[in-house]
């Protein structure tokens, strides 16, 4: 099973994908199956460390919540675009020390906080694993540690480590 | 009667669209820096693929799709070759 | 637009408010790259755009077909999946150049590399974990 189909998840992602763009039908299904087949046995050839799932059934419940942020901060940024330039706002970069080790976790951590408006990722240290991120409207530095920390990287750690 | 509505909103958004082109095209070429300029030329890939995805719903034909998504997969090859260039002055490493 | 009357009243009227939310939102975007004063916060504008602005008009276009083939159509969902993944990417890499170079040129307002140094007193742990 392993040395047939080395990614199962990108083979069963590239199938859909291909069936999407071109039509359920039992022709294209085998079309599809071949060459997401081949495709992922090319992946395997250029060996990534491979993502472990801890508890995949999790992930729904990190979307939903993503979601839900992102469209909270959308709301929070078009007020702070349309508001009066007299206003004090203040931006800034915070330091975030994180606990999160593994590379998939922190990529998909990377995805969350820069596709969120209002943060943005900038970079981060892989010996001290220390995070850098841009803050549009920072009032308490603290509060941006905690939210991080506490909304997204222990869910994250709970799904990949 | 709905089908005005939809009709007057379709256009509005698209105007909307347009005039986000014009925001992003005004601070491209005004800069100041070079990196603003990629993120400028970035975002005016995404709202043109916007533009063609409303085209879509007008005409009613899902033949615009495929052009959308053509467009979204050159504009983020474009666009990371050219931060890539900002990093290092090279493209490939 | 000879179609619409097809349509039935509920699936245009969602179409035309999910439109235009998206292009509002997208149009807002591009206002804000205008307005804010420094390449760091411009960064945060065209995500409105990319995130709920592309988020509601590919919405509007799978409630527009769906309606009208009297089938489920979700091809632009790709689109989508595609738009949330490749963005984040891009302007990563786009801060991580703007850093680099503001620290070529040492301007200021930007932080040093030294303060992603681990702390005092966890020193000897962080070079042990990860030193290569």
């Amino acid at each position: 099973m392993t040395r047939a189909l080395p990614y199962p998840i990108l083979t069963a992602a590239l199938l859909l994908t291909w069936m999407l763009l071109t039509s359920f039908s039992p022709g294209q299904f085998i079309l599809g199956g071949l060459i997401a087949v081949a495709a992922s046995r090319a992946m395997a050839a250029l060996q990534p460390s491979k993502p472990r799932l801890r508890q995949w059934q999790l992930i729904p419940r990190l979307a939903g919540i993503v979601a839900l942020d992102i469209l909270r901060s959308n709301i929070a940024v078009a007020r702070i675009v349309l508001q009066r330039r007299g206003r004090k706002r203040k931006s800034g970069f915070v330091a975030i020390p994180l606990d999160l080790r593994d590379r998939t976790g922190l990529a998909v951590l990377a995805c969350i906080v820069t596709s969120t408006p209002g943060t943005a990722w900038v970079e981060h240290a892989q010996d001290s694993n220390i995070l850098l991120i841009h803050v549009l409207d920072l009032v308490d530095e603290q509060g941006w540690v905690t939210l991080i920390k506490s909304r997204y990287e222990s869910l994250l750690m709970e799904i990949f480590e | 009667m709905t089908a005005i509505i939809l009709l007057w909103c379709l256009t509005a958004a698209q105007a909307m669209l347009v005039a986000a082109m014009g925001c992003y095209t005004f601070r491209l070429i005004r800069g100041p820096r070079a990196q603003d300029r990629v993120l400028c030329l970035d975002a005016i890939y995404v709202s043109a693929m916007l533009l063609v995805l409303t085209v879509g719903i007008r005409a009613g034909s899902p033949i615009y799709f495929e052009a959308a998504l053509i467009i979204a997969v050159l504009g983020f090859a474009s666009s990371v070759a050219l931060a890539k260039f900002l990093m290092r002055g090279e493209v490939i490493e | 637009m000879t179609y619409a009357g097809a349509l039935p009243a509920w699936a245009a009227l969602l179409t035309a408010f999910l439109v235009l939310v998206g292009a509002g939102l997208t149009l807002l975007g591009a206002i804000g790259t205008l307005r804010f004063g420094s390449f760091f916060e411009r960064v945060h504008a065209p995500t409105l755009g990319t995130s709920w602005g592309t988020g509601a008009i590919v919405l509007a276009s799978i409630v527009c077909f769906s309606a009208l083939g009297s089938r489920p159509v979700a091809n632009e969902l790709l689109i989508g999946v595609f738009i949330t993944l490749t963005t984040p990417v891009t302007l990563m890499l786009l801060a991580r150049a703007a850093l680099y170079r503001d620290r070529a040129e040492r301007k200021p307002g930007v932080p040093a590399r030294s303060i992603l140094r681990p702390p005092r007193g966890r020193d000897q742990q962080g070079e042990s974990g990860g030193g290569q």
